[in-house]
């Protein structure tokens, strides 16, 4: 009982992290049609501006955290407007380099300016140890990313669904060319979009730098469950991915718990299973 | 009713053969290669095995327009079935090779039928999930693979009972240069069939290319197949050239890598990767070994860079000066 708890916790907590970085490649590529392989990036660097601020200089966790975000975002709509936005009609294989070569850029300049090990988070007291609820035992640190996460993923569904910005930007996903007739400026609705979506991934990455460890690689090793979680649970959606994010983080959790032996080669059938099923994504409407 | 005057015959058929003995021209020269540099039969061969590679990925990327970033899969599951079957005693180089290729092909066969359903970004993390899937099964099942440490005690009898694989390298070299030659050959031939236009057509617009009765995802999935079969080919050549296997066969690195490569020469022209190889595998020689970082830094600029203002690689880049000397003076 108490075995299943924990994994069912940890898998959450792992799901929200996923979930929080990916969401934002979910909506770019649903809004942009835009492979972009380099959201992994952001959500590195989001960890690396969080970490460096708080081993560094001392700042506070969440401050830093939301310094990250920003400063990230800002990152985010100032490559938009300069690389991305040029590449919004080109073929899928430029776009596959492109994103690419970022990665490969942005590796070499994160090992350049912090060397090549992973970046280890000295957390605050109130987040190490135990918080027993009831007679259950659980990492301060876990309940407060599934806490965190949580709020951060309710006002996301807020602005989307009931927000007048939200709606701007389903009607885009669904049909740009009738949202810019209607007078939606879409390429302002891009930046924005894409700008908030490197900020949550920025969140995501400070935020799990004890889950997916800060280091040059994290790009490349991390790209695929990104990518995972935004095929399985549906382009352009923000609840597909959610669903997603939740059942690779649980999936991952139990199987590296019940049969570490096997690593994570269930994780890869089982996703090869679920697309040939639907190969839409799961929450796909239509 | 056609009439050719005897003369006009002869002529187009003596004709064609000079082109076709000119264009045998440079394999001739790379075969006499080991005469002018002695000592870089191994490299040479290296660069034959990845040259293969690539344009098993140009079938994929180049003319049928699928874009994958899990090429490696494929190779690594030639290289560890020649290497398996030679630590358990099957050593005949021809046979183990022809054995990675019919692995490779099914796998490929499997992997097509359940990825090739999907396109874009789901199709990309598929053909990448497909071969994160071979890595850890590889990496996990060590008693069979050997595992992070690779697998030990690869070696082979001699090809065709004649010639063994000597330190010095010939005959991995010929042996290897001649897959090559075939292969390039075989696809040469493929991709100026009806098969191969069909390719390029559903590359270019598969909704009208199914409109006119062509049937789509059947292409698709054979010539996924044809491309595993290659590079599985390419993954036992290299297993048996170098008589070591490892995961790095089966890495993101290598499918990264092999896709650069290609792209870097130019992708559709068959010749990008006879250009990309060579040229990646210098600069990486000589980059790569005083920092890696440089050397990321250095790939990912150019990348961007030739996305940005060159596509194409660089033969692109040849065919656009050769085009732009044709039409100076032109109005």
């Amino acid at each position: 009982m108490t075995t299943a708890i924990t994994i069912l916790f940890f898998g959450v907590a792992y799901g929200m992290i996923l979930y929080l970085i990916s969401v934002g490649l979910s909506v770019t590529m649903g809004l942009m049609g835009f492979v972009n392989l380099a959201h992994g990036v952001f959500a590195m660097l989001g960890g690396y501006v969080t970490v460096s601020l708080m081993n560094r200089l001392g700042v506070p966790f969440l401050l830093a955290l939301a310094a990250g975000c920003v400063l990230v975002a800002a990152l985010g709509f100032v490559l938009e407007w300069m690389l991305y936005r040029h590449l919004y009609g080109r073929s899928e294989l430029d776009q596959v380099l492109f994103s690419f070569g970022l990665i490969l850029v942005s590796v070499a300049i994160v090992r350049i300016a912090w060397g090549p090990l992973a970046q280890p988070i000295h957390l605050p007291n109130y987040l190490k140890g135990q918080v027993t609820i009831v007679n259950l035992t659980l990492p301060a640190y876990r309940l407060a990313l599934v806490g965190f996460g949580t709020a951060i993923i309710a006002g996301l569904w807020f602005v989307f669904d009931r927000t007048l910005y939200g709606a701007r930007i389903r009607a885009a996903v669904d049909n740009r060319a009738m949202a810019q007739s209607i007078g939606i400026n879409t390429s302002r609705l891009f930046a924005g979009a894409f700008g908030l979506g490197t900020g949550l991934a920025a969140l995501g990455g400070g935020l799990g730098a004890d889950v997916l460890a800060i280091a040059p690689t994290y790009p490349l090793e991390y790209i695929v469950y990104f990518l995972i979680v935004v095929a399985v649970g549906g382009l352009g959606d923000i609840r597909g991915p959610f669903v997603a994010a939740l059942a690779i983080g649980l999936a991952e959790t139990a199987c590296h718990y019940f049969v570490p032996q096997a690593g994570s080669i269930f994780i890869f059938a089982f996703v090869f299973i679920v697309l040939i099923w639907r190969p839409n994504g799961i929450m796909r409407r239509r | 009713m056609t009439t050719f005057s005897t003369s006009t015959v002869v002529r187009s058929l003596t004709s064609s053969a000079i082109i076709r003995l000119f264009k045998l021209l440079p394999w001739l020269a790379v075969a006499a290669l080991p005469l002018a540099l002695p000592g870089y039969e191994p490299l040479a061969t290296q660069v034959f095995v990845m040259i293969l590679f690539a344009l098993s990925l140009d079938l994929l990327v180049g003319y049928a327009g699928i874009v994958t970033l899990g090429h490696a899969g494929l190779f690594g599951m030639g290289a560890y079935t020649a290497g398996i079957l030679s630590v358990h005693g099957i050593t005949d180089p021809i046979v183990t090779a022809l054995c990675g290729v019919t692995l490779a092909a099914v796998t490929g066969l499997v992997f097509g039928l359940a990825m090739l359903r999907t396109k874009g970004l789901t199709l990309l993390m598929l053909t990448m999930a497909s071969a994160f899937l071979l890595y850890e099964v590889a990496n996990k099942a060590t008693g069979l693979t050997g595992g992070e440490d690779g697998l030990q005690g690869v070696s082979f009898t001699p090809l065709l009972g004649l010639f063994g694989f000597d330190f010095r390298g010939r005959t991995a070299f010929f042996y290897s240069l001649a897959a090559l030659f075939l292969v390039f050959t075989f696809v040469q031939v493929l991709i100026n069939s009806p098969f191969g236009w069909s390719l390029r057509g559903i590359r270019e617009n598969d909704a009208r290319m199914a409109a006119i009765g062509c049937p789509i995802m059947r292409r698709r999935i054979i010539v996924y197949a044809i491309a595993s079969a290659l590079a599985g080919l390419a993954g036992a050549l290299q297993a048996q050239t170098t008589q070591f296997v490892a995961l790095h066969s089966l890495s993101f690195e290598l499918s990264g890598n092999i896709l650069i490569m290609l792209i870097l020469g130019g992708s559709g022209r068959l010749y990008g990767a006879f250009v990309g190889v060579p040229a990646f595998m210098f600069a990486q020689d000589q980059l790569a070994k005083q920092d890696p970082a440089n050397w990321f830094l250095g790939l990912g600029l150019i990348l961007i860079a030739m996305v940005m203002l060159a596509p194409g690689g660089i033969i692109g880049i040849a065919e656009r000066i050769v085009l732009a000397i044709k039409m100076r003076g032109r109005p």
